[in-house]
């Protein structure tokens, strides 16, 4: 039976092996020729082609379809316009009043997108944070909890957005508690307040589980002879937070920042599913802006879209950029 | 060795059987469902190739997004399937296949779907592109048990739109229901109505025409009855854009006494509410100069990508027969676009539901009442141009964030701004 698998492995690895002993004179001559350097390159090709295809490209077009005019899809189709579309975009004569801007659905969703990025990040760093310092302690069922608290982030988010939308809705399970308790119910998401609250609060429940897991992975790194000195010293729990953990544990905050930030801009999928945009525009976020125009409208602007997407990735390079000088600087002092 | 020769028997039936099948002309139908229509076209395809075993129909079931999102970009780019199930007819009409050199009787087609190829070809075109599956009408649906416990009567026929809020306002108030109303979140839906006030959207240039006093007088209404309370909020506030919300599940779950929306919605209503309450169909209520629905549908297109369009054509004229589109819509319970089934009349809709052939026969009715300006707006590039822009910004003033007036500007200004990027 085994020599019987053996042949078979054989038989199944020779097209590999002939297609290896062919290219084995060729890579030893392109060796010679290129040194060590060329044989990375060759090495790194396929998977430079594949990022090509799938990231480079489709920025490429993104930006080109961004100067162009016209409802057609293809490209062929469209008239150059240069920089008209970004010109519609940024047409406002206040910018904190969207009213007053060509494009007020865009400046809205800026606004709104804004806003979340805010209360949302800042939420969901000091719920990460707090959460991973409970699962660090050894409490009884910490490895229920920690697979408990990961395990929204397994959820598509288009069933979080529709589990949330059930809870919220006007026949919702929280009006069903509400109304227990002897109060009116709430229609939670044709209110302002409660529906903008609403996409932060869910966002950052599905999300949870992943940056607490990196905060986690910062907490088990850090050396526990220096709790313990500090334990020796009596140094106070809160001292031993700002002066111990949070110094060496930051470099895994700016990631958990970083991806918080670019996730939050991003916002799409659970926030559309539960909340649509509304009530009015108080959820619309770029996102949705964006898949509006381009796609879901009758008369899609895909250049407009463009445009809306590229200043979006803009305003991305630049927030991470930031990040990431502000933590180096962070880590160059903590050297000193 | 016996094993071997079986094997061989078998590999060999399976090859003979596949080059069999590839000598059969393959004709792929992107296909969307509100119902049991799927089912119905599906038994009906199976006819077809059962009598003409040349051809070998794959019939897509997609969701009607796709129809929506997807095909339009498969369409730009010069592919797509070889027939389909659009609603958005006119405006993709460049797309559409002409069948006239290919279906076996021209004048039959004419004859029969001439009054709406105009909604389905480029304007000037007398091309035969296809045929509408269905022909929709938008109208009321009351339940009727509700207003019995209320002891409010159903308003009669004629009666206006303040007439119907008022009673229903009446009938939610004495059965303590979250809202009188609801409309689905479409533009579409409202124009019937608004062109009941004297709306008219097209302007003499054929382009659109800014948004008038008649349209203003039932949007203002609409935007009134939502602060009111009166019309259920979630269906149009709690969403951003053109997304579309329709109520039927608030009327099916006896939220709300009174619902627009239209005849497709007939057998949803019948399946799902069964014998919980008794509820009819009521036609459209009246404004100031008449009490329009708006007429629609969904239509079978030929696309002219196809490889194989004598074969698209012959699928066609099989579905666009006298006897398949009567037993088409006798079993979906659709409203026949087919003139001379129309005026033949007799069609017996299958359904055991008793309430279901007088809310089809109502519908029927309510037919002859549209107006001009909302007949003349299936066969118009620029209606959901129209239709989008009024959804996005009534929503806005339902939520506080424009006043009407301002509304009122940005519609005109979104029109304006499809036009030109159209134009472009």
């Amino acid at each position: 039976m085994a020599r019987f698998g053996e042949t078979v492995g054989r038989v199944a690895a020779l097209p590999l092996v002939l297609i290896a002993r062919a290219l084995d004179p060729l890579l030893r001559l392109w060796q010679r020729w290129t040194g060590t350097g060329g044989m990375i390159a060759f090495f790194l090709l396929p998977n430079m082609a594949i990022f090509g295809v799938f990231v480079i490209i489709p920025l490429v077009l993104n930006v080109v379809y961004s100067l162009t005019g016209g409802i057609d899809i293809l490209l062929k189709d469209r008239p150059f316009i240069g920089f008209d579309q970004y010109g519609r975009l940024l047409e406002c004569q206040d910018y904190l009043q969207p009213t007053t801007c060509r494009e007020d659905q865009f400046w809205t969703a800026v606004r709104n997108t804004a806003l979340f990025v805010f209360f949302q990040v800042s939420l969901m760093v000091c719920v990460s944070m707090i959460t991973a310092l409970i699962l660090n302690r050894k409490i009884a069922g910490r490895g229920f909890f920690r697979a408990v608290f990961f395990f929204p982030v397994l959820l598509s988010p288009v069933v979080v957005g529709l589990i949330w939308r059930w809870i919220l809705q006007r026949q919702g399970l929280m009006n069903l508690i509400v109304t227990n308790l002897g109060f009116d119910p709430v229609v939670w998401l044709n209110d302002r307040f409660y529906a903008f609250s609403a996409a932060v609060g869910v966002s950052t429940w599905a999300h949870m589980g992943f940056y607490t897991l990196i905060l986690l992975a910062g907490l088990q790194a850090i050396p526990r002879d220096l709790y313990e000195a500090a334990e020796m010293d009596a140094t106070p729990a809160s001292r031993v937070f700002w002066r111990i953990t949070l110094p060496l544990l930051g470099p895994n905050l700016a990631v958990v920042l970083v991806l918080a930030l670019i996730r939050g801009v991003q916002i799409f999928d659970e926030a559309y599913v539960l909340t649509g945009g509304g009530p009015g525009t108080s959820t619309l976020f770029i996102t949705q802006y964006i898949y509006e125009v381009g796609f879901a409208s009758f008369l899609r602007n895909p250049g407009l879209a463009a445009a809306a997407s590229i200043l979006m990735g803009l305003v991305l390079v630049v927030l991470t950029l930031v990040q990431l000088g502000l933590s180096k600087r962070a880590e160059k002092e903590r050297a000193r | 060795m016996k094993k071997t020769i079986w094997l061989s028997g078998i590999a060999l039936a399976a090859m003979a059987t596949s080059a069999f099948a590839q000598d059969a002309t393959e004709v792929r139908i992107m296909w969307y469902s509100d119902g049991n229509e799927g089912e119905v076209i599906a038994d009906l395809l199976n006819r077809f190739e059962e009598q003409n075993p040349d051809i070998d129909i794959i019939l897509d079931n997609v969701a009607y997004q796709v129809i929506q999102e997807q095909l339009p970009i498969q369409l730009a780019s010069g592919d797509g399937p070889d027939i389909a199930r659009v609603t958005n007819l006119k405006a993709q009409a460049e797309h559409w296949l002409d069948l006239r050199p290919y279906v076996a009787d021209p004048a039959y087609w004419e004859e029969n779907f001439g009054d709406r190829l105009d909604w389905m070809r480029e304007d000037g075109s007398d091309a035969i592109t296809g045929f509408m599956t269905q022909l929709t009408l938008t109208g009321g649906f009351a339940n009727k048990t509700l207003f019995e416990q209320a002891g409010v009567e159903i308003p009669a026929k004629g009666a206006t739109w303040d007439e119907w809020i008022e009673a229903s306002r009446q009938v939610m108030e004495s059965q303590g229901l979250p809202a009188a109303f609801a409309i689905d979140r479409s533009g579409h839906r409202v124009s019937g109505p608004a062109v009941s006030y004297g709306g008219n959207y097209i302007g003499e240039d054929g382009l659109p025409a800014p948004i008038d006093d008649g349209t203003m007088a039932f949007l203002t209404r609409l935007v009134e009855w939502t602060e009111q309370g009166l019309m259920l909020p979630e269906v149009w506030v709690s969403a951003a854009g053109t997304t579309y919300r329709a109520a039927a599940d608030d009327f099916i779950n006896a939220q709300i006494p009174f619902y627009y929306s239209g005849s497709w919605q007939v057998s949803n209503l019948s399946t799902k509410i069964g014998d919980a309450f008794d509820w009819v169909v009521v036609g459209s209520p009246c404004g100031d100069v008449g009490c329009s629905g708006l007429a629609g549908g969904a239509g079978l297109v030929a696309v002219k990508y196809t490889d194989h369009p004598e074969e698209v054509a012959r699928v066609l004229d099989f579905l666009a027969s006298e006897e398949i589109v009567r037993e088409f819509s006798e079993r979906t319970l659709f409203l026949p676009a087919h003139a001379g089934i129309v005026a033949e009349g007799g069609l017996e809709f299958q359904s055991d539901d008793p309430l279901v052939p007088p809310a089809m026969n109502a519908f029927v009715a309510a037919s002859a009442e549209t107006l001009p300006a909302a007949d003349a707006l299936p066969a118009w590039v620029w209606a959901n141009a129209y239709y989008g822009a009024i959804v996005t910004r009534v929503s806005q003033v339902m939520a506080g964030e424009l006043s009407l007036e301002q509304a009122r500007e940005m519609m005109d200004a979104d029109i304006a701004d499809q036009v030109e990027a159209a134009g472009q």
